[in-house]
């Protein structure tokens, strides 16, 4: 028989971290501080609203956009939130998650040769996205003594004439990293100069810490008309499962997006949708409830650090800590093995996220601090033996 | 949330968290912490440190009862006094003034039928301003003060996800 793959696709490796997923699946006694999801349920109320939408049998396809009165929410959500004015008809795109707003979003500006700066360490899907969409990525180490944020001049250390996109992945996944205000004017300045468009990926915004309000680029001046934003429920709701996101943009942009999405998806799931206005419109108290426990296990987390000796910045934002494992003189990967093999603590090695994520490990702290403390024990049990 | 609030959020689902930890928790210096609980200890903000105990799972196995009293406020002391009269019987865990069609209800812990009976019949019936009981028992308790009883939490995720 012919070959029936593509190249394309079979030349990009799979992500790092099913490796570590086919391993942790085999030690039934292990635990694990590896997951990229709320431990929360959904809020209750707004499964209520699913499983009413059922019993009123709505269960056929929505537009192609979306629910009308979901778009309309979320534009009143990027109002009061980021002071950004959205048409809810022309310029927002429910989405199958926020991952296929980062899979449309390339497919619908990239032409062959078009370059996409890619941020790293981050979410594992930006980099094959835009090598699936004909881009050739070129990848921004961010630096830790930077605390993982993003600056104008590693911005132009790697711009060219290719280059079309700037990836925005802030609050970051693995590093909790935020970008203030002043950290985006900076590089605005450049996205403007170099003519650039940004995709931000802006999943994690509702989830700053200790009054750092997430700030998205869009609101920075000049730079709504250039950036799409990609948001979603899964980490703000624990919504993971329903599979929903959005994508908020420049209309000439969104239509060609839809476009993808309509021959490609047809419509995000209904259920999910009706779910979603309630969580909007009636969610505030359970996200600040989720921000006020998850801030918690952050202070917890860096003060146990502190005491067992492992460095580590302080992150802002998202649901992970990335401490350095580096003084230890094994790799990531290697940590995290014998971590796991010694301990029974699965976590993430950096170099999931991207090759400078290597001397770095990703925490999750989507887990109660009853786990955390069983955890943190054995972290460490086992950074004390390498102490030694 | 103030962190006062914070403080008491916490403490409120787990009495027993240490004061390092909890500066820990709320970023805040342990001496505060220590000087907010005792403030809030003498102000009777915090009126006591009680354990949730799940009684059907043990021997000494407790009947809970829900009464609807109705009654006939007193000239000058509206309910506040036969209240009293109610609640100081210790065998009484809960006592509210209620809105609506009866007055106070009252949560009653027994070790038996017989007794919560007997304390319906001989003693909250025969005072003079009780006008009618209704008297309900408890089957099951599925959950109090916030926390489900009968299950544990079980973490339904995948073990590692991006």
């Amino acid at each position: 028989m012919r070959n029936p793959l593509s190249d394309t696709i079979v030349n990009i490796p799979p992500s790092g971290i099913r490796k570590f997923f086919d391993i942790v699946q085999d030690m039934p006694d292990a635990i694990s501080l590896g997951v990229g999801e709320p431990d929360f349920d959904t809020p209750w109320h707004v499964r209520d609203e699913g499983i009413y939408s059922l019993e009123k049998g709505r269960t056929f396809y929505t537009s192609n956009s979306g629910l009308k009165e979901l778009r309309t929410e979320i534009c009143n959500y990027m109002k009061r939130s980021q002071n950004l004015v959205y048409s809810w008809d022309t310029q927002v795109l429910i989405t199958v998650g926020g991952s296929e707003g980062i899979d449309l979003a390339f497919r619908a500006m990239i032409n062959p040769g078009d370059e996409v700066l890619i941020p790293q360490p981050s979410y594992v899907s930006y980099e094959p996205c835009a090598i699936l969409a004909g881009a050739t990525p070129v990848i921004i180490e961010l630096k830790e003594e930077n605390r993982f944020r993003l600056t104008a001049e590693e911005i132009l250390e790697k711009v060219t004439d290719k280059t079309k996109i700037l990836v925005l992945p802030f609050p970051n996944n693995p590093t909790g990293s935020i970008m203030e205000q002043e950290d985006l004017e900076a590089i605005a300045k450049v996205i403007l100069e170099k003519d650039l468009i940004v995709v931000s990926d802006e999943i994690y915004g509702e989830l700053t810490y200790n009054g750092k309000r997430h700030v998205s680029i869009a609101s920075i001046a000049g730079m709504q008309e250039r950036t799409i934003v990609i948001g979603g429920f899964s980490k703000a709701y624990a919504m993971t499962g329903w599979r929903l996101g959005y994508v908020c943009g420049p209309q000439e942009i969104v239509r060609q997006m839809t476009k993808i999405h309509q021959f490609a998806i047809m419509c995000a799931p209904t259920t999910s949708q009706y779910a979603a206005v309630e969580a909007l419109k009636n969610g505030d108290e359970d996200v600040a409830m989720m921000r006020a426990e998850y801030n918690r296990r952050r202070r917890f987390l860096l003060e146990a650090f502190a005491e067992m000796g492992l460095s580590c910045f302080e992150p802002f934002g998202a649901f992970y800590v990335f401490p350095r494992v580096k003084e230890f003189g094994i790799s990531s990967d290697e940590f995290a093995t014998w971590l796991l093999k010694d301990e029974r603590l699965a976590v993430v090695p950096g170099t999931a996220f991207g090759k400078c994520g290597e001397g770095f490990i990703r925490i999750s702290y989507a887990y109660s601090l009853e786990n955390l403390k069983v955890a943190i024990e054995r972290l460490k049990n086992f950074v004390t033996k390498l102490q030694r | 949330m103030e962190k006062r609030d914070e403080l008491l959020t916490l403490i409120e689902k787990n009495s027993r968290i240490d004061v390092h930890e909890l500066s820990v928790l709320l970023g805040m210096e342990e001496a505060e912490v220590a000087n907010t609980l005792s403030a809030l200890e003498a102000d009777g903000v915090i009126c006591g440190y009680h354990t949730l105990i799940d009684w059907s799972k043990t021997s000494n196995e407790k009947l809970t009862a829900m009464i609807e009293v109705r009654v006939t406020p007193q000239r000058g002391h509206g309910f506040d006094q036969i209240a009293e009269r109610i609640y100081k019987y210790p065998e009484v865990t809960s006592a509210y003034l209620i809105s609506g069609g009866f007055d106070i209800m009252v949560i009653l812990e027994g070790r038996s039928l017989k007794e919560v009976a007997g304390f319906v019949t001989d003693k909250l019936s025969t005072l003079e301003e009780v006008i009618s009981t209704a008297t309900h028992f408890i089957l099951v308790k599925y959950k109090d003060h916030g926390t489900i009883l009968s299950k544990k939490y079980e973490d339904k995720r995948e073990l590692i996800t991006p």
